[in-house]
């Protein structure tokens, strides 16, 4: 076993031992806490598919990640109020049940990102960072300025959504929920990463014209994952919000948008487990930080600037040595 | 809806829009140079406000916080060209995305921990307050104009500084080929951190000029500093004439969006959800017509050629 998957294995078991440790000392808190782990996780390794296997930096995945979230959201909403939220071609009173709201924020994220990927993925580099960034600003804009769901004010769920068979309201049985997704995200992860389209498009990040020359379009591949990559973001932001009981705008900020590459970055860039880490980290110094001062924020920005300068590889690029290949 | 109306929106529009292009012709040249994508562009913008109008307040004199909002930024900008850029130059787009967004935690949470929560304010200078008569009929405040001015003289004084000094020169020389005027005996490290700091100084007199129509508070650069992003991606990274057409270009269509749009919609759908729909597409406008210009032009209006 390589120390690598050591790493990764004590991470799942830590990330499970947490709410497991907290429920036997009755600190319910930390369950919360380990549940935002595993669904911040679950986002980044949906942009892992586009960042780190293709290599794409996109700055917008805040996009997917508060469409998921609004899904929940509206879905739940007009289930709660019995109002159709369409009426045509058949009445539709969205639905208060986790599968078919993951179903939808994964649709819609993908469909949503299908128009913004074909015109993204027409540039490269800088032109795709700030691209993907301004699309994201329109929906960011889009959902303050449309009053029907809340607007800047945001929109509650009242009542966690359901899963069929298990009580989801019982904070442990709602983190088992969002880490059994997230290690599933995980196995399609591995997967695709071995398969001979995610062996395309590691290839096309490391020389596109020698993928072009063996007769692979980049841009379709690469529009595959980033549609793939927003839809997994979109069902962890469906889980945040029913985490929250609460989505607003701010899930589709900019700065959201920040956190997700940061997640990667921290836990360590084209790794299996690299988002797992970075999340894990990330909720941990926010909840430390945010305990010892006000100001944790100027102190995240120092530690970040630290790892990009001096820890290149993030955290398990620490533990576990230099990846193998780039 | 009177021309005098129009007249005061247009040139709202372009105020707007001058002030884009303080921004977006430094983070093109940083950029077109140095190949650097600086997200913490608008903590400098930030930075200028809040010296302006702390100098302000503490001597009286807005012309006095002028000078020290340029002079702050510039010093900031080389501050953190020295400490932090400099060693990303050679790194890929992602780590220099991660550590400016990184400053940007430490700017905006720093400003905070020394002037607190709340905003300042910051007075229009007496002689450029009041308003002036324009044809049709219209008043218009004068700073505002002033504001158009400044931005004019700006973008002369630039393409005089590129086009015709050594200094220049030596500019475009970096941007075609930084190993070889290396190679010529140019000391490429001043130059970058001169270039650092000219950018952040007009980022800096950005926000001390618009600190004085909106209030001055922590973050009120992101948003501009996104925009001006949408303004580079427009015009062509690395074109300081792209820059100038694509900031009027979305300081207008903006303007104007947010003006005529819900009228607009108003005839069609009425006046409630008419002003809705229309105040609703008009905030996502200049991403529409961005959109719409990469999809024609992936690099932007005017392509550096580099």
């Amino acid at each position: 076993m390589s120390r690598e998957r050591a790493i990764n294995l004590l991470l799942a078991g830590l990330l499970l031992s947490v709410p497991l440790a907290a429920l036997a000392l009755g600190e319910l808190f930390y369950i919360t806490l380990a549940t935002r782990m595993a669904i911040l996780a679950l986002a980044a390794v949906g942009l892992n598919f586009a960042l780190g296997l293709g290599g794409l930096v996109s700055f917008g995945h805040a996009a997917f990640f508060g469409i998921g979230g609004y899904v929940a959201g509206i879905f739940s909403s007009h289930a709660f109020n019995q109002t159709p939220l369409f009426s045509w071609p058949f009445e539709f009173f969205g639905s208060d049940q986790m599968p078919a709201i993951w179903l939808a924020a994964m649709l819609i994220s993908a469909l949503i990102a299908l128009p913004i990927g074909a015109i993204s993925l027409r540039t490269a580099g800088v032109y795709f960072i700030m691209i993907t960034l301004a699309f994201a600003q329109m929906i960011y804009y889009f959902a303050i300025s449309w009053p029907a769901y809340g607007g800047e004010d945001g929109l509650s769920i009242v009542v966690r959504n359901g899963f069929p068979g298990v009580n989801t309201a019982v904070p442990l049985i709602f983190f088992l929920v969002c880490y059994v997704l997230l290690l599933a995200a995980l196995a399609l992860f591995a997967l695709v990463r071995d398969s001979r389209f995610g062996a395309a498009l590691q290839a096309g990040r490391q020389n596109e014209t020698r993928l072009a020359a063996v007769g692979i379009a980049p841009f379709r591949i690469r529009l595959a994952a980033f549609t793939i990559s927003a839809a997994i973001t979109g069902l962890a932001g469906a889980l945040l919000a029913d985490l929250n009981r609460f989505v607003s705008p701010s899930m589709l900020s900019w700065q959201m948008s920040g956190e997700l590459i940061v997640l990667i970055i921290l836990g360590g860039t084209g790794r299996l487990f690299g988002p797992v880490a970075g999340a894990m980290l990330f909720v941990l110094f926010e909840f430390v930080l945010g305990g010892l001062t006000e100001r944790w924020q100027f102190f995240l920005g120092l530690i970040l600037l630290g790892v990009v300068l001096f820890a290149r590889g993030g955290l398990i690029g620490v533990l576990a040595g230099k990846a193998r290949h780039g | 809806m009177s021309t005098a109306l129009i007249i005061e929106q247009l040139l709202n529009g372009l105020q707007f829009g001058v002030m884009l292009f303080l921004m977006a012709a430094g983070l093109t040249l940083i950029f077109g140079v140095m190949g650097l994508i600086n997200l913490a562009h608008g903590s400098f913008y930030m930075i200028g406000a809040f010296a302006c109008a702390a100098v302000a307040a503490a001597t009286g004199s807005f012309w006095l916080g002028l000078a020290a909002s340029l002079a702050a930024a510039a010093a900031a900008g080389a501050l953190v060209e020295l400490a932090v850029i400099r060693r990303l130059y050679d790194r890929d787009h992602l780590d220099q995305v991660l550590a400016t967004f990184a400053l940007i935690l430490i700017f905006s949470e720093g400003t905070r921990w020394l002037f607190g929560s709340f905003p300042l304010y910051l007075d229009i200078p007496q002689v450029l307050s009041g308003a002036v008569d324009l044809p049709g009929g219209a008043r218009y405040q004068l700073y505002r104009l002033a504001i158009i001015g400044v931005g004019v003289l700006v973008a002369l004084g630039l393409y005089y500084l590129i086009a015709r000094t050594r200094l220049g020169m030596r500019i475009r020389a970096g941007q075609s080929d930084r190993e070889m005027i290396a190679a010529l005996g140019v000391d490429i490290g001043t130059l970058y951190t001169m270039v650092f700091a000219l950018g952040a100084a007009l980022a800096g007199l950005a926000g001390a000029l618009v600190g004085a129509l909106q209030s001055v508070q922590v973050g009120m650069g992101e948003p501009v500093l996104i925009l001006a992003f949408v303004v580079i991606v427009i015009g062509g990274i690395g074109s300081i004439k792209g820059a100038l057409v694509g900031a009027v270009l979305v300081g207008l269509t903006d303007t104007l969006g947010r003006f005529l749009l819900p009228k607009l919609f108003a005839a069609f759908l009425g006046p409630s959800e008419g002003a809705t729909v229309g105040a609703a597409l008009a905030s996502m406008l200049i991403y529409i017509v961005m959109a719409l210009i990469l999809a024609f032009r992936p690099k932007g209006l005017f392509p550096a050629t580099a």
